[in-house]
């Protein structure tokens, strides 16, 4: 964390923010010297003619530099951190989305915090993170340790386990629900009288489906992070716990498991904050039914706001998603120890 | 090194479990509305019906196929454009001035892109680009600033200084060191996130539902939830709908799979 923390600014980054810095270790390393061309004639004291005959050129440099930084700078400024305070903004009035827009002071919020959809929602959103984490973590870690030997075809199980990743929520949902279908979907086809169920209608189910179709969707993507992840331990390691007489499994929890805490804190970030944002799956799959069994945060506030076209509640919504996204991913830091666990795929 | 049984076991099954749903979309999509009534679902059943494709083509496909491919062009490029540009700058410019920068795009990452729609609804509308296929780029090229930008910079992180030097003495300047130098030798960077956003693009759906509304500017995975909504009852139509507005992704994955695979597992933890 030494380029990140001696930089200015970045104390006011939130850690979930830096969890996502470039694996750690090239900023660490790379900053300082990308720096170091440039940083010397303003802070090294004892060059001052160095100092002297590179400055203004050291300073045309930098003005062009910020020039190229410009426009991605303003994109996002505009179109990503202006929305983040709007959101703010917005919930503080009523909005039906067409008309004027109203300063309302905290009438969005007790009316957001009054509903029982929300507190619905927001547990639903708390089962969702957990049960996800809980089912997806381990089946992960294993495929990846499984898919890290050096056969080739576990190359060609990688490229063919990537597949659902390609594929729309919207094209994933459609397929599911056909294949769900009591009467000629699979319980038909494999003539399995357990699977006939009314998958999408009973209130239970309906998650054990959720969550099923989601592990597919996304087990693919954390066992790819585990597998580059696995590749990377030393193989001395294993050989040496070879020799002293470790079996296979001792190896896996003595080695491997430990080796792989920071991809742990990686992944499980990005499946926490990623479960909270879970909404065209479920959009298309049930619109939260039956009655409100999947009527999760992201997905009630859509619906409160496009639907029942109340953009103030929405926007109070937004912000409580925000808020507990940012809490969980600091959460996760916190429990991994460190604070820069390196992800290149957050928000993803 | 003994053999991971329950690895190699769970493995295996995973594969059935990935490839299954894949396969029931590629025989159903194949099936006349008859035979789908009739046969076995697992099954695929002869002679296969191409019909569904020419109904698909037929329910303007190829509208949203472009609808897609505009949209998808007109994020990406400008997207990896903007993040080279300002990756090259955080990486060449002083700590001083660009760490703060650097740490302003770090925090997109922590942003849920989905909790910021209200307020993109109306910006869209205050600029008047509601219901155009514009509007579907503004907001998918700046969220997706934040991690191009950290993945070309820690590729540039790794180009030898000494390079630049070299061009230093040859009088060249910060434009001609970015655009003839740092560009070409970040190009499998690029690649990386040219083909990751792509695929972000491509299977968008909360932008279209949002700032779209006539079907004119549909792009392909809201389209082909409306075509389910139509066509509920002929679902071997809607599948072949599915397997059509996948072949392009799939075609570019076959293409970008080495770099995108890269780009995800390296730096994801050491």
């Amino acid at each position: 964390m030494t380029a990140l923390s001696s930089s200015p600014g970045s104390g006011a980054l939130p850690a979930a923010a830096r969890a996502g810095a470039d694996g750690a270790t090239a900023a660490r390393s790379s900053t300082p010297s990308a720096g170091a061309v440039s940083d010397a004639p303003l802070s090294a004291a004892g060059a001052p003619t160095a100092s002297r005959t590179r400055g203004p050129r050291e300073e045309r440099v930098q003005l062009s530099h910020l020039l190229f930084a410009l426009p991605a700078l303003a994109f996002f400024g505009v179109f990503a951190l202006l929305p983040l305070v709007g959101v703010v903004a917005l919930s503080f009035t009523s909005w039906n989305g067409i008309g004027a827009i109203e300063f309302t002071g905290l009438t969005s919020w007790t009316d957001a915090l009054t509903r029982s959809t929300t507190w619905h929602g927001l547990a639903l959103v708390v089962l969702m993170v957990v049960a996800t984490w809980l089912l997806q973590t381990p089946l992960s870690i294993l495929l990846g340790a499984f898919l890290a030997g050096q056969q080739r075809y576990r190359n060609l199980l990688a490229i063919l386990y990537f597949l659902p990743l390609l594929l729309s929520s919207a094209a994933i949902a459609i397929t599911f629900k056909s294949l769900l279908d009591p009467n000629f979907g699979l319980a038909n086809g494999l003539d399995m009288p357990l699977l006939r169920q009314n998958w999408l209608g009973d209130p239970v189910l309906v998650w054990v489906v959720l969550l099923f179709i989601i592990a597919w969707q996304f087990i693919p993507f954390h066992t790819l992070i585990y597998q580059g992840a696995v590749r990377q331990i030393p193989h001395t390691m294993y050989e040496a716990a070879q020799i002293d007489g470790a079996g296979r499994v001792r190896q896996f929890f003595s080695i491997t498991l430990p080796q792989l805490k920071y991809t742990l804190i990686t992944s499980s970030t990005l499946m926490v904050v990623g479960a909270l944002t879970y909404f065209d799956i479920i959009f298309v799959l049930t619109q939260g039914g039956p009655g409100i069994a999947t009527r999760i945060l992201p997905l009630d506030m859509y619906l409160t706001g496009f639907r029942g076209n109340e953009m103030g509640v929405a926007s109070a919504l937004a912000v409580m998603l925000v808020v507990i996204g940012l809490s969980l991913a600091l959460g996760v830091q916190r429990l991994g120890g460190r604070d820069s666990s390196a992800s290149q795929m957050e928000g993803a | 090194m003994q053999r991971n049984w329950i690895g190699g076991a769970f493995g295996w099954l995973w594969l059935g479990v990935v490839l299954l749903p894949i396969y029931f979309v590629l025989i159903t999509s194949l099936k006349s509305i008859s035979t789908y009534f009739g046969s076995n679902p697992v099954l695929p059943s002869l002679p296969l019906a191409f019909e569904n494709v020419t109904a698909v083509l037929e329910a303007d496909f190829t509208r949203y196929l472009l609808n897609s491919i505009i949209v998808a062009a007109g994020t990406v490029i400008p997207l990896v454009l903007m993040a080279f540009m300002a990756s090259y700058s955080i990486v060449r410019g002083t700590r001083r001035v660009f760490g703060p920068v650097r740490s302003l795009f770090l925090l997109g990452l922590a942003i849920p892109v989905q909790a910021t729609i209200v307020p993109i609804y109306l910006m869209i509308i205050r600029m008047h680009m509601y219901d155009s296929l514009v509007a579907l780029m503004i907001p998918a090229i700046a969220f997706g600033l934040p991690l191009s930008i950290l993945i070309i910079a820690n590729s540039l992180r790794d180009v030898p200084k000494e390079l630049f030097e070299a061009m230093d003495i040859d009088g060249s300047t910060e434009w001609q060191k970015m655009w003839r130098l740092a560009f070409p030798i970040v190009r499998p960077a690029l690649i990386t996130v040219a083909v990751y956003q792509t695929l972000m693009s491509w299977n968008g759906f909360l932008f279209p539902l949002i700032l779209t509304q006539s079907p004119e500017q549909r792009t392909l995975p809201l389209a082909l939830w409306s075509f389910q909504g139509e066509y509920a009852t002929n679902v071997p139509v809607v599948m072949a709908a599915v397997v059509l507005s996948s072949i392009p992704i799939v075609l570019l994955y076959a293409f970008g799979r080495r770099y995108l695979v890269s780009g995800m597992t390296a730096g994801s933890g050491k």
